[in-house]
């Protein structure tokens, strides 16, 4: 490993492969873990990579973001020199808007109107200590931005539900959660884009296709878009 | 699968038997990984690119994977064909055919390819492809992420691209996979992101330890069973991004190795990295095989100054 842990670390994925982590960053006053804060410095650097790729000055197959890390595929041995440089840039930048009060303009908003009927609104009702449509209240009035994409394709982790209410996953996993279901675990949001198994506490559901592999784009909730949902009846 | 796309009258493959598990795959689909799309793909790359070669197929054209048991396929006009990947009989309206080798059949023919006698996986090649639609600009069948086309069924049809023309490779020497020996397999490996995760001890227990491919062994990993990997960091590891062949220690059970079909992002630590020249040798291991893994001198990346 180079680096130590408050300049962010360079690590070695195998002889193809560089895992950059940033380090936490940790907002006073009480230090604790802003995974907003860390998604727009993930994204920073994977846009800053990226912009290198199309230049030419680096090469990469794949350039994954992940929660406090990027992960960059297919380099060239030279490279880790730049991508080194790269960090450091994004770690010595601000990190603009911070945990829920809604991010600066960059990154297109997508509204999901949702349907609130999700079998697990009221157990997190009961975990906030408020009634339901509080819940609802408090999702629906947050901006969220998506950090990453995993688990399944055009999954997306949503961050920015405040640390205070965060919620654990379900004791058991469902067996079959229903495609477009709108769901919670610990802080993270996420969106089902697909029927699959699933531990998270489900608020909702959307109509939205949310993975298209015909689409100019095929995902729509993308690393870096801010994500709001919008309450419709069911 | 049942509408062909046909460039030409009878130009298909009907699947009379698909065998345990069938699926076309190409060169998958890298790049995606950011979108949480599986890279996917033929699990041993060098076997697949080596029967498209034998019939003079481009390098991205989609062949079939095999796994374990074979499959019985039906051809509607003439066909050069190959099978490479794990030995197998293979026979021609009941006759033997070699494996390894290009192999002309006429329209009508039914082919067989009878279970792996060593190995796992093998390769069937028909000159001009298997032209099944693609997704995301490849015919793999993506069994994590659910992409691509499904596993082959009986009375399946699938189109058949027109050949390339050039003919197949000129040779008269069988191409062989690297399978399993009866002492199992050696795999390099390098540190992973994470080996600091773990007590110094587990590395040299990792390349120490006699490990044995479980029974949990698919196109998105292989499992393996053997000793405890000690960590030091106990924490919950945020998802983070995960490389072809990462060896990943999940924290209540074995390792595992990701393959093909692995998810992009994962929230074990990986404390080790198999060489990507070796993925192809996992890809033929079944349940069972023995596995040790060595530090090889691999070239490739140095850590900034």
């Amino acid at each position: 490993m180079a680096g130590s842990a408050d300049a962010g670390r360079v690590l070695l994925a195998g002889p193809g492969a560089v895992l950059l982590e940033l380090p936490t960053f940790l907002p006073p006053p009480d230090g604790a873990p802003d995974p907003v804060a860390d998604a727009l410095r993930v994204a920073a650097l994977a846009v800053a990579i990226r912009v290198c790729v199309g230049r030419g000055e680096l090469v990469a197959v794949d350039v994954v973001p992940g929660a406090r890390t990027v992960l960059v595929d297919g380099v060239r041995p030279g490279d880790t020199d730049l991508l080194r440089s790269l960090l450091d840039e994004a770690v010595g930048a601000p990190a603009v808007g911070a945990s829920g009060d809604g991010a600066s303009g960059d990154g297109p908003l997508i509204e999901l109107p949702t349907v609130y009927d999700g079998p697990d609104l009221a157990a997190v009702a009961d975990l906030w200590g408020v009634d339901t449509d509080t819940v609802v209240a408090r999702h629906a009035d947050l901006e969220f931005r998506v950090a990453f994409c995993g688990f399944a394709p055009g999954f997306a982790y949503l961050a920015g539900l405040p640390a205070a209410w965060s919620v654990p996953r379900r004791g058991q996993p469902r067996a079959r959660v229903p495609s477009g279901s709108v769901g919670l675990a610990g802080t993270w949001c996420g969106v089902y884009p697909g029927s699959s198994p699933g531990g998270w506490q489900l608020l909702g559901h959307t109509g939205v296709r949310l993975f298209d592999p015909a689409a100019t784009e095929p995902a729509v909730l993308a690393p870096g878009r801010r994500v709001r949902f919008v309450p419709v009846p069911g | 699968m049942t509408a062909p796309r046909v460039t030409a009258p009878g130009r298909t493959l009907t699947v009379l038997e698909p065998g345990p598990l069938t699926t076309v795959q190409d060169l998958g689909r890298p790049g995606l990984a950011h979108l949480g799309v599986p890279r996917s793909g033929a699990v041993d790359r060098a076997s697949a690119a080596a029967a498209n070669r034998l019939v003079g197929n481009d390098p991205a054209a989609a062949v079939l994977e095999t796994t374990a048991g074979g499959c019985t396929v039906r051809f509607g006009r003439a066909v050069t064909i190959a099978v490479t990947g794990a030995p197998c009989v293979v026979t021609v309206d009941g006759v033997g055919a070699p494996h390894g080798l290009p192999v002309t059949l006429a329209a009508g023919s039914r082919l067989h390819l009878g279970p792996a006698t060593a190995g796992v996986r093998s390769y069937l090649a028909v000159a001009g492809g298997i032209d099944a639609p693609a997704v995301l600009g490849s015919r793999s069948a993506d069994l994590l992420g659910g992409l691509g086309p499904a596993p082959l069924r009986a009375g399946d049809v699938l189109a058949l691209g027109p050949p390339a023309g050039t003919g197949p490779a000129a040779t008269d020497v069988p191409v062989l996979a690297r399978v399993p020996g009866p002492d199992g397999v050696a795999v390099g490996v390098s540190p992973g992101p994470r080996v600091d995760w773990f007590t110094p001890d587990a590395w040299e227990v990792l390349l120490s330890a006699g490990w044995t491919v479980a029974e949990r062994t698919d196109r998105t990993a292989l499992g393996l069973d053997g000793p405890l990997l000690p960590r030091v960091v106990t924490d919950e590891l945020p998802s983070e991004g995960l490389v072809l062949g990462a060896v990943q220690v999940p924290t209540a059970g074995p390792p595992l190795v990701f393959l093909a079909d692995h998810p992009v992002t994962g929230g074990y630590p990986v404390i080790a990295v198999v060489a990507a020249a070796d993925i192809g040798l996992l890809a033929q291991c079944a349940p069972g095989t023995p596995l040790r893994f060595h530090a090889g001198r691999l070239p490739g990346l140095r850590l900034p100054g």
